[in-house]
């Protein structure tokens, strides 16, 4: 069948039996806004069909979770009437189909997510992954997902302070671009998103309605990609970040005089999701009166109107006396506002276009009645005979394998990604990009904020439970090294084709590793977004779960420990885990050996707690502390050595302890002598000083040899050499 | 000492400015675009930013903006009047400032710190400095390259390591009298050591000696 002759269901990426359950719930036949509504509200993007029965495992409640998983973004409290506002969320396929929109409208949709709650967005963090740069395809891609990034953060005005980039060729065929902001707020200018009592008005703000986007959720976020994806182009939307900056500025004014109920954005399923999903949870109904709707396209059909996913949109809900205060608002910062609707006693939602009534459901059901699978899983059977390989040891010296490791773009310099986003705005950047969490001052307090993202293909690929709990335990070192206790966890899960037992399996391990772990530190998961059919041509991407830490430092070590600080006689210890000389699923085996094979070392709760509580302790003393992760002891020091411009010797240890990635590690530098060390298992493993690396008795690298590599790894590459 | 410090549609910088100003003691004050009297202000700061998304070019629209009449005025009248990154391409927009800015010479953002000299203490951002001081910023700027085809322009701040491919490696740009100055690198990211430097504060130093009440 061609896809003309498909019943229109079907063209709207629904399956039959989820065609039959509206029938069953109308007890009639949808009329097509209807079934467009439904499309695009029950698909996999919006609806989370297949994942949401698992998603109930994780931890989410605590003392200081405010507003956990569900609404827009999750809120913590953080002391003294301040609250943080998290989420993350993935662009991945719009931005493989056209980088440069699509990674710049993931940045959109996350600064609306976050405002809608009341919070100034303050920093961004952005985890990119694509397929080897020796590729031009990738790239090109990789080129117009940074400057989709700078070009869209920088101009609305929200700095992105840090992130992540991996190189592997699983994302050859579907690059992952997930982005996490965070908000702050007082207290009292918490807003939800309800649509309030019966008399409310909805006003529609900000940028007209068009026809873009439209089946972005359904058509394009939520199915596999094969050769005919690059005619989805027309389902990727727009950006324009100066109409989102308006928007902004316009509604925290309005959160700030207390003008508003409550507020919605309009991300995924547009108008369809902004009306049904506040009227669902305040238990209303409403009527939506489409004529109203700015546009800028004419002749746009009822269906286009309730699916554009047109940008830099939100619904804001109003008492009726105070709508020309709204409007006056919406004037003075210079962006359209439109009364579009009236919230209603009863549940059902009630469309109207061009006089005639095109949908009448009941609100609640576009949300709540959304299909649920619990789809089957297998263990897969590769997956014994990757772990009956063991991991190699590495047959290089030391020094050439570091110089390898150090010119890999996953582990060089991030420097010509992040000195093309605007990382410092606002004044807070303590720690910016390139190192392990970020942190930010809540200036007027005490307060530092610190962020780590992390995830990791390999590591999942080949332990998907292990691979999801040690991602949330690095995360957690990472905020504790820069002064920080871990606080609140918000997951992207990046997975392949969900119809695939083996993938559920992987996607059912990853959500019970990152519970066990969120558990084993007494932390919630807040929010979080799910990604399924990352999958070209048959072929699904590594689970790859992205992890992203909100930590607290109160008070916020002044100075933090910073890497440049480091200095000729200082001692270097290692303090943690001792490590093993497995290499499943190290940067040194994928950039060394080119093949993933053996299981990674499982996580210990109790070191992982240890750590994390004694870094966080040690950052208000030590000069240096940093995180050992990828290309383990032998980079996590000469990335100190780069920074401080000063060489290092370590002691002689077997080459496999010099590169593993062993969980619950930091290295800490400071004077002989000047930290009084805690309890617990702690080695000095070498010195700082000199102007060469030496590790162990290979052959010394000189400092400047390992800088210009570890620069280089990125633009050399992107120059096409 | 008061200063207005101008907020166009997608201007960013606004709240960063008047933090530093008042952190050295200065007073500050936003002003939307919109507004048509700034009697009673001392000076003028146009921050950085976007002003109007930099839709068709930078500062071409801002430049229209009802504001601008009394940010002319006021550079007539020998005030103070400054204008950082964006503010700077409003400025020579708006024929305040000699010259133009165009992209960078990589054809790319460049977010990092860099280090200027002082070349000219004549100008109201650089009174407090000394000729000659090595001064560690923040640029952030697409469009950072100035040119300068007349050669009128009167250099304050040079790079010492040109990253953009600025005329004379211009970081900071003055009239003859030295009252109106543009500069690139953002002064107001560099007055706390926490976030990497206090270098910027000689300058903001500077303009807030150069206001003398009206």
């Amino acid at each position: 069948m061609t896809t003309a002759t498909q019943p229109l269901h079907r063209r709207l990426g629904m399956t039959d039996e989820e065609y039959q359950s509206v029938l069953g719930l109308l007890e009639r036949e949808p009329r097509p806004a209807e079934l467009a509504m439904y499309s695009v509200m029950w698909s996999e993007h919006c609806s989370y069909k297949s994942s949401r029965a698992h998603l109930r495992r994780f931890p989410t409640e605590a003392p200081w979770v405010v507003v956990g998983p569900g609404e827009n973004a999750g809120v913590v409290d953080l002391g003294d009437g301040w609250l943080a506002a998290l989420r993350i969320e993935s662009h991945n396929h719009p931005s493989f189909v056209e980088p440069y929109q699509g990674a710049a409208t993931g940045v959109g949709g996350i600064l609306r997510d976050v405002f809608t709650m009341g919070a100034r967005p303050v920093a961004l963090w952005d985890q990119i992954r694509f397929g080897p740069l020796d590729d031009p395809k990738n790239r090109y891609l990789f080129n117009g997902v940074v400057t989709g990034i700078a070009g869209y953060g920088n101009a609305v005005g929200v700095p992105t302070v840090g992130g992540e980039i991996e190189f592997d060729p699983c994302y050859s065929g579907n690059p992952l671009v997930n982005v996490m902001c965070l908000g702050i707020l007082r207290r009292e200018q918490l807003v939800l998103g309800t649509a309030g009592t019966p008399g409310t008005v909805a006003i529609l703000l900000g940028r007209a309605t068009g026809r873009d986007g439209i089946g972005g959720a359904s058509v394009l976020a939520s199915a596999s990609f094969d050769d005919e994806s690059q005619e989805k182009r027309p389902s990727v939307q727009v950006g324009d970040p100066f109409e989102e900056k308006k928007l902004i500025e316009a509604c925290l004014e309005l959160y700030h005089r207390g003008l508003v109920v409550g507020v919605q954005d309009l991300g995924a399923a547009g108008l369809s999701c902004a009306t049904s999903e506040p009227a669902g949870r305040a238990g209303v109904g409403m009527e939506v009166d489409l004529d109203a709707v700015h546009v800028r396209e004419s002749g746009m059909t009822a269906p286009e109107l309730l699916m554009s996913e047109s940008q830099e949109r939100m619904m804001a809900f109003v008492s009726p006396e105070l709508v020309d205060e709204v409007l006056a608002v919406a004037s003075k910062w210079e962006i359209e506002a439109a009364v579009v609707g009236l919230v209603q006693a009863g549940e059902t939602l009630t469309v109207r276009h061009r006089g005639e009534v095109v949908a009448e459901v009941p609100a609640a059901s576009l949300a709540d009645d959304a299909p649920l699978y619990r789809r089957p899983m297998r263990h897969p059977a590769w997956i014994d005979d990757l772990w009956a390989a063991p991991a190699e040891g590495i047959s290089e010296p030391p020094g050439e394998a570091l110089l390898f490791l150090l010119d890999d773009p996953a582990i060089g310099s991030t420097a010509w990604v992040h000195e093309q986003y605007d990382h410092m705005l606002f004044l807070n950047t303590v720690l910016g990009p390139g190192g392990d969490g970020s942190l930010l001052r809540v200036r007027g307090t005490e307060k530092g904020l610190a962020v780590s993202t992390d995830g990791n293909g390999r590591l999942c690929l080949l332990d998907p439970r292990a691979g999801g709990a040690r991602l949330v335990f690095e995360a957690a070192l990472n905020v504790a090294v820069t002064g920080a206790r871990p606080m609140a966890v918000v997951d992207n899960l990046n997975f392949g084709n969900p119809e695939k037992p083996e993938v559920m399996w992987q996607f059912l391990e990853t959500v019970e590793g990152i519970s066990e772990a969120c558990e084993a530190l007494g932390i919630p998961v807040v929010g979080g977004n799910v990604s399924f059919y990352n999958e070209t041509d048959g072929i699904d991407i590594h689970p790859t779960p992205v992890v992203g830490m909100l930590g607290l430092a109160e008070p916020m070590p002044v100075p933090p420990p910073r890497l440049s600080r480091a200095a000729e006689g200082m001692e270097i210890w290692e303090i943690g885990m001792s490590p093993t000389s497995n290499l499943a699923g190290s940067a040194a085996q994928r950039v060394l050996q080119g093949a993933l094979t053996g299981r990674p070392t499982q996580p210990d709760s109790e070191m992982a707690k240890w750590v994390v509580a004694v870094a966080a302790d040690l950052a208000h003393s030590v000069p240096v502390l940093h995180d050992i992760s990828d290309g383990g002891l032998a980079v996590a020091v000469a990335e100190v050595c780069i920074a401080a411009g000063v060489g290092a010797t370590i002691e002689d240890v077997d080459t496999g302890l010099l590169f593993s990635e062993d969980p619950h590690r930091f290295i800490a530098v400071f004077a002989p002598g000047s930290v009084d060390l805690p309890e617990g298992p702690a080695r000095r493993v070498g010195v700082i000083g000199g102007q060469t690396l030496a590790l162990g008795r290979s052959e010394p690298v000189a400092l400047d040899l390992i800088t210009e590599i570890h620069r280089n790894a990125i633009p050399r590459r992107m120059a096409g050499a | 000492m008061r200063a207005a410090v101008v907020v166009f549609p997608g201007t960013n910088c606004e709240h960063d400015v008047v933090h530093a100003l008042t952190a050295l003691g200065g007073q500050a004050e936003l002003v939307w675009h919109r507004e048509t009297d700034l009697t009673g202000f001392d000076g003028v700061v146009l921050p950085g930013g976007f002003a109007h998304g930099d839709y068709l070019r930078t500062g071409a629209i801002a430049r229209f903006s009802p504001v601008m009449a009394e940010v002319e005025r006021m550079a007539e009248e020998g005030l103070p009047v400054l204008g950082i990154c964006n503010g700077f391409q409003i400025l020579c927009e708006s024929g305040l400032l000699p010259g133009a800015l165009i992209a960078n010479r990589d054809l790319a953002f460049i977010c990092r710190f860099v280090e200027l000299e002082v070349v000219d203490t004549g100008t109201i951002l650089t009174g407090a400095a000394e000729l000659g001081q090595r001064i560690r910023i923040p640029l952030n700027s697409y469009e950072g390259n100035w040119v300068d085809p007349g050669g009128s322009g009167r250099i304050a701040l040079r790079y010492v390591d040109d990253p953009n491919g600025s005329q004379g490696s211009a970081a900071a740009v003055a009239t003859a009298k030295g009252n109106v100055v543009g500069v690139m690198p953002h002064p107001e990211r560099g007055v706390d050591e926490l976030l990497g430097s206090g270098d910027g504060r000689v300058l903001i130093e500077g303009f807030l000696h150069s206001m003398v009440p009206a």
